[in-house]
């Protein structure tokens, strides 16, 4: 479904991906676990064609997307649902319209199964009567809750969380899990995960990647992951300030 | 010396790529303005942006500068014997040349900042990424509307700028120094004709596309959070009054 080969991207002079491989199973949800700043953000761009690499290939569903640009890159950009790391809600416009928009600019759908589909979605992430609401007007759980369902209201095959949890207390963080989970299971999308949560996490995917240095040092299920021997992902899933990963590097 | 060389040269050529590439996201707004689909809804509510954020500062600026005008012009005219001719020197000096480049100044401070800011939040807050992992061009949802908004409203923004800075002038002529009314406005049918109007209407046109696209374009690359947006912002606007003024210039020596 996704593979990504030998990726590499600099920024003015320096390296932030250096030759990344990783290959995600259709309907699989596979988490990225690393250092703040170790570029996992910058992955995800890649892969749903918002940055290009300087160097590799990244293949969905067979089709090499550096080597597309315009409509045939839009294209396979339909096939994406993606929540930003800040929620990425257009302040100009409600909760309703926010998640309507999506279906209002890229489907023929008759404004009453719109209004159908965004007040089931705002049910599903528990914000229902919250559709009048501008973005400033909410809370941070909620505005993530808001881009959760903005993109997954057109059934995306494919869908990206950058940091789905990062700045809320543990009760949200637990609730964003279970949405997930949840969507995972009713819509059966592809999804990648970038996350800091730590052992949450485990509980919600399938397998898990560790990217450090520009490289993923190892992937595996969760399972492996946690029984990890290798120094970089113990230092990691464990905390700890000593070890191969410099905390303040 | 060929240090000197080497850096006024990179300088050149760094200079030269960044107006390229302003000049390549001005063709590509150009392209999607002439290919549908139109956002129309867009386009009233940038309409309504433009307008709203600048009538009152218009009105403002437009009626002092008539009414400075009118002072400075009576004093030169008065030492020529020619205070009658006040009205149509007025009006001519606001139609031809202070209605567009004040006005089009006034828009770039007020709503162009406003925009560029706008824009530039849209930018480090994900919000065009967004748009584009959506598969939406941010061109025809953030630039056209705002470029064809300028060269709507500019034109008309003049144009209440010019009327305004008329009746101040008539204020101070006729009503503070005692130039009869019908003097001040029956010799500005006899001196202004419709080339000085449409000269006017040119210069404000091309003030709203070169406004509207510097303050876009400098939104839409900002960089680096608040203060990337607050660099972005002034620029847009030293820029776009630099380019006024040079514009003005230019276009008042080929349409003599």
């Amino acid at each position: 479904m996704i593979e990504v080969i030998e990726i590499e991207k600099s920024f003015n002079s320096q390296k932030v991906l250096n030759g990344i491989n990783l290959k995600i199973a259709d309907k699989e949800l596979v988490a990225i676990i690393g250092k703040s700043g170790c570029g996992k953000s910058v992955l995800l761009k890649h892969i749903v064609g918002l940055l290009m690499p300087d160097k590799g290939n990244i293949l969905i569903e067979g089709t090499d997307i550096t080597t597309l640009s315009g409509g045939d890159l839009d294209g396979i950009r339909e096939k994406f649902g993606v929540l930003f790391q800040g929620g990425a809600l257009f302040d100009s416009l409600t909760v309703y319209q926010n998640i309507a928009f999506p279906l209002r600019e890229k489907t023929k759908l008759s404004k009453k199964e719109i209004r159908e589909r965004v007040l089931e979605a705002l049910e599903d992430v528990g914000l229902r009567g919250f559709g009048n609401r501008y973005p400033a007007e909410i809370s941070g759980g909620m505005k993530k809750r808001v881009a959760l369902a903005r993109a997954l209201i057109t059934e995306p095959k494919i869908v990206l969380f950058d940091e789905p949890t990062t700045g809320l207390d543990p009760i949200i963080v637990n609730s964003m899990h279970r949405l997930i989970m949840n969507t995972h299971k009713k819509y059966g999308y592809t999804g990648l995960l970038v996350s800091h949560e730590i052992p949450e996490i485990f509980e919600v995917v399938d397998r898990i990647a560790m990217l450090h240095g520009g490289v993923i040092v190892e992937v595996g299920t969760t399972e492996e992951i946690k029984n990890s021997t290798d120094p970089i992902v113990r230092q990691f899933i464990t905390g700890s300030l000593e070890g191969p990963i410099e905390p303040l590097g | 010396m060929e240090r000197f060389l080497n850096t006024t040269g990179s300088w050149a050529l760094s200079q030269l790529s960044r107006m390229g590439h302003m000049l390549i996201f001005l063709i590509n707004a150009l392209y999607f303005i002439i290919v549908p689909p139109f956002k129309f809804r867009l386009l009233l509510r940038q309409i309504r942006f433009f307008g709203n954020k600048s009538l009152v500062v218009i009105l403002l600026t437009g009626s002092f500068a008539g009414m400075v005008l009118a002072f400075q012009l009576y004093h030169t005219l008065r030492k020529f014997g020619s205070e009658a001719l006040l009205g149509p020197a007025v009006a001519l000096s606001l139609i031809r040349e202070l209605g567009p480049v004040l006005s089009a100044l006034m828009v770039t401070g007020r709503a162009g900042s406003a925009l560029t800011a706008e824009i530039g939040i849209m930018r480090i807050t994900e919000q065009i990424d967004a748009l584009v992992s959506m598969a939406l061009h941010p061109m025809r949802y953030l630039i056209v509307p705002n470029i064809v908004a300028g060269i709507i409203v500019f034109p008309v923004l003049s144009s209440i700028f010019d009327l305004i800075g008329i009746y101040g002038g008539y204020f101070v002529g006729v009503k503070l120094l005692g130039i009869s009314s019908g003097t001040y406005f029956s010799q500005m049918e006899n001196y202004i004709d419709m080339t000085d109007i449409r000269f006017g209407f040119y210069k404000s046109l091309s003030f709203g596309v070169i406004v509207s696209w510097i303050c876009c374009y400098k939104g839409f690359y900002a960089k680096y959070a608040a203060e990337g947006v607050s660099r972005a912002t002034t620029e847009a606007v030293v820029l776009s009054s630099v380019l006024i003024l040079v514009w003005d210039y230019f276009l008042s020596s080929v349409l003599v």
